[in-house]
């Protein structure tokens, strides 16, 4: 069996894993990244818009500083994330971009003179300055203040992910793909590496590191309509919460996007609704009117996506091979505005429906776009429950996003979490002994996924078909946890994955499991997986309230006097239900809870005292 | 309008002793806006749950799903079953280590790729925090995302008929990365460093300009244009190098 030793180890090798990587590096120690794909596939490059800082080049970008995004994150995050994390990362953000800009990231740059923008189908008119010109510019994003969002044209992940992989070459950085870690190694204190599956052969190896890192992004693919590439499947979140120590901070904060395409649930921009795109039903009747009398499709995300779901349920879906959906119709908008402002979406429309946008209408229904959720991990990086290990990027809950993320904040968080979190992890490794790694511990563990293995090709448990339990596991967060919540809901959803938990026991095989096999690969990761969707189910029942992306139909307000806490989902062995913990939400506030100022709802405030008492810093904008 | 569609699909295990070569028959209902990722998926799920092939963003982005698709090297995830007949066949692309079925080792060769063009900023300046990033014409900036498009799918390198025979050529997707940084003020390599690089049979002059890989480029890149580039380049540096005086 292949062993390798390293200082660290880091489990997923997208922007935040391989930016760990690099800041270990540069400081001297050995890292191995590991990658179920060649690395620039990772689900960071396929992020388009673009990442938040406060470089305030721009014109529209004008007075901005890390105060101004500091409380637009903290809004938007509707006072679920830690502001101390959110105070970091916006002071951090604008050194990160000139960073990736001296490291080759082509930023798009300041253009002095006239140029023109549309708002809401509308033209306007702005003026760059000159003093500007080749300094890093920045677009606009929903939720913000003033434009913030550095970019390089359409594909702002892409480029970073190239920048940064080139980076880890520059380092010698072995960076090895097609390798799966199925189970984290630790001695109950200490995380010791990890237990891994070639992709290339099958083989099991062993990865032994002073300190393991994991970065493995969102769990999108827990949901069957979701936007995520289709590594996003949490499997290593499920790793760690297979651990029975660390937790999963807010496992029931998950962001949803109203308009993926129908099948393949790519998205498509807000700026189509933006620009004057309209939703119809199967009547091709524009519904979104008469429930949002003012906004109609203009309204929040989650507002939109609500509608939506309401309006299927009324029978008024678009019934497909692929399930229900509705219509986006930008017909209206014309050819000229359909081939240059709305190019992508035309692009998209070719490619994958085989449609022109001028002419027929877009497949759309409300997909899952993004986890906040994630392994809880302090301010450094060190996730709950071990020492030496870490995590960032959307795999974490760090936590930035609290229950809402705001669009530029998660690109942005995978490079400078992945640098402040690197540099904690370099004084950790500075200062803490290697241990002696328990081999006999080692060799038992290596066992136990051998026989989970042979028992999975030789059906000895049984011969449930991987295939049909993770459906159900999808349809069963489909309808129970989705964009609407409620008691009843969240019950049959919890049963239901119970009912899949218990039959996973019994999975076998109907392949020889041999090499690449990709049913192996499922049937490994399948249990943890919906062990993660039971924590989603479960801490979405337990919080009585509705804050950010979390909606309870039948508790509609968002209650800071119960609710300005975090859900800690810990799995205790042979349990069928998670465990679940809670901290505050945050330990100081800069900007005591409010209203966001859009969305609407009611608050249910908190204890003013309480609240006094923790306010440290009166928050002053710039 | 219902087709019904008959795949022939690549099948080889090589980690499995009672493994063969061939070429294996499925059938498959065509649903509306169907695409190979579509396809394969159902294949796997209700077929043959021991198919390998590769999807990640199923988006066009991230370059995974190379395959060659009818004789043709494509992105399986924007290949509509509409535009093709009901008699599909597909192959993983040549050139590429096999993993399995329709599976190829585009991250080792990519990897290998990147040592060989040095595919990194070489710059002396360190990275002053305190200060104000360097400036650069947007058009600039721009001219160097067009070249850094490329998502390494391998498409480019499979259709070329050197990289076939010369298995160190650099081929396009090479080529591109030299182009890129080439573009870039913040690389300080001269035309002589390049030179260096890909100045020979395995670089710029092994091409023998057939050009299929801008043909079948799933994201358009003006390899053919880039290529000109620096066989001018490399051309002139070599010249130059003829009357050095040193």
């Amino acid at each position: 069996m292949e062993r390798y030793h390293t200082d660290l180890l880091v489990i997923g090798a997208g922007l935040s894993g391989e930016r760990i990587a690099v800041e270990a590096a540069e400081a001297g120690f050995d890292v191995i990244c590991l990658s179920i794909v060649p690395a620039r596939r990772s689900h960071s490059s396929a992020a388009q818009g673009g990442m938040q800082a406060a470089l305030g080049n721009c014109a529209m970008g004008e007075g901005d500083c890390p105060d101004v995004h500091f409380e637009d994150t903290v809004k938007g995050s509707d006072w679920g994330c830690d502001q101390e994390v959110a105070r970091m990362f916006v002071e951090a953000a604008p050194i990160e971009m000139r960073r990736l800009a001296h490291w080759g990231v082509p930023w798009n740059r300041v253009v002095p003179g006239k140029s023109c923008y549309f708002k809401g189908g509308e033209l306007f008119e702005k003026y760059e300055k000159e003093e500007k010109a080749g300094l890093i510019t920045a677009r606009s994003f929903g939720g913000t203040a003033k434009w913030r969002t550095c970019y390089t044209s359409d594909g702002t992940g892409h480029a970073v992910m190239c920048t940064m992989d080139n980076r880890c070459a520059q380092l010698g950085i072995r960076v090895l793909d097609r390798k799966e870690a199925i189970a984290l190694l630790h001695d109950g204190e200490r995380a010791l590496g990890a237990i891994v599956r070639c992709l290339r052969t099958g083989a099991l190896e062993v990865f032994l590191a002073r300190a393991t890192a994991v970065c493995t992004g969102g769990f999108g693919r827990l949901y069957r309509a979701t936007t995520n590439a289709i590594i996003c499947d949490g499997a290593g979140a499920a790793m760690l919460l297979d651990t029975g120590r660390v937790p999963i901070g807010n496992p029931e904060a998950i962001q949803f996007h109203p308009t993926g395409i129908v099948p393949t649930d790519i998205l498509v921009t807000e700026g189509c609704r933006g620009d004057g795109g309209t939703l119809l039903d199967v009547d091709e009747y524009r519904f979104m009117p008469d429930y949002e009398p003012a906004k109609a499709e203009l309204a929040s995300r989650d507002v939109v996506s609500r509608r939506m779901i309401e309006h299927m349920r009324k029978g008024k879906g678009v019934p497909s091979p692929y399930g229900e959906h509705l219509w986006l119709d930008i017909r209206h908008l014309g050819d000229a505005h359909i081939s240059t402002k709305l190019r992508e979406v035309d692009e998209i429309c070719k490619h994958f429906l085989g449609i022109d946008p001028r002419a027929s209408l877009i497949p759309v229904r409300p997909t899952q776009h993004y986890t906040m959720a994630g392994i809880r991990t302090d301010k450094t990086g060190a996730a709950y429950g071990l020492a030496g290990l870490f995590s960032a990027g959307e795999a974490a809950c760090w936590d930035l996003h609290g229950f809402n993320r705001l669009g530029g904040n998660s690109l942005a968080e995978t490079v400078v979490a992945g640098g402040i979190i690197g540099r904690h992890i370099v004084e950790y490794l500075q200062g803490t002994p290697a241990p002696t790694f328990p081999m006999a511990l080692v060799e038992a563990e290596v066992a136990r996924q051998q026989a989970r293995i042979q028992d999975l090709i030789s059906g000895r448990l049984g011969r449930e078909n991987v295939f049909t339990l993770r459906g159900m596991m999808q349809d069963a967060l489909m309808e129970g946890c989705f964009v609407f919540r409620n008691d009843a809901g969240l019950r049959a959803c919890i049963a239901r994955l119970q009912e899949v938990l218990e039959r996973t026991s019994r999975l076998g095989l109907r392949s020889s499991g041999l090499g690449a096999n990709p049913e192996l690969a499922a049937a490994l990761k399948l249990p943890g997986q919906v062990r993660l969707a039971l924590c989603i189910a479960a801490a979405a029942l337990a919080r009585t309230e509705s804050r950010g992306s979390h909606n309870r139909e039948d508790y509609p307000e968002r209650n800071d006097r119960d609710w300005l806490k975090r859900t800690l989902a810990y799995w205790d062995e042979g349990a069928s239900l998670p465990r679940l913990a809670y901290e505050e939400a945050t330990a100081v506030f800069e900007l005591p809870p409010g209203d966001r100022g859009y969305g609407g709802g009611k608050i249910i405030p908190a204890d003013p005292a309480h609240i006094a008492a923790k306010t440290r810093r009166p928050h002053s904008a710039c | 309008m219902s087709r019904t569609l008959t795949f022939h699909i690549f099948r080889y295990n090589p980690q499995d002793p009672a493994s063969q070569p061939h070429l294996q028959d499925f059938s498959l209902e065509e649903t509306a806006n169907m695409t190979l990722f579509i396809a394969l998926n159902r294949l796997r799920e209700e077929q043959d749950p021991g198919l390998m092939f590769d999807f990640c963003c199923r988006a066009g982005i991230c370059g995974s799903c190379g395959m060659v698709v009818n004789g043709r090297p494509r992105l399986a995830c924007q290949t509509k079953t509409k535009d093709l007949p009901h008699e599909i066949t597909l192959l993983p692309l040549p050139v590429f280590k096999l993993i399995g079925d329709l599976c190829v080792d585009t991250g080792s060769w990519f990897r290998e790729m990147y040592t060989r063009t040095e595919s990194w900023i070489h710059t002396n300046t360190p990275f002053d925090p305190t200060k104000e990033e360097a400036r650069m014409d947007n058009a600039v900036a721009e001219a160097i995302y067009e070249m850094e498009r490329c998502i390494e799918c391998g498409c480019c390198i499979a259709a070329c008929s050197t990289a076939r025979m010369r298995p160190d050529f650099l081929g396009a997707a090479g080529l591109a990365r030299i182009a890129r940084f080439a573009l870039d003020p913040r690389d300080e390599r001269t035309d002589r460093d390049y030179f260096e690089l890909i100045g020979n049979d395995f670089g710029v002059f092994g091409c023998m300009g057939l050009l299929a890989c801008e043909d079948v480029c799933p994201k358009n890149l003006p390899l053919q244009n880039q290529l000109g580039f620096l066989r001018r380049k490399m051309g002139i540096t070599a010249i130059k190098q003829l009357f050095r005086k040193d």
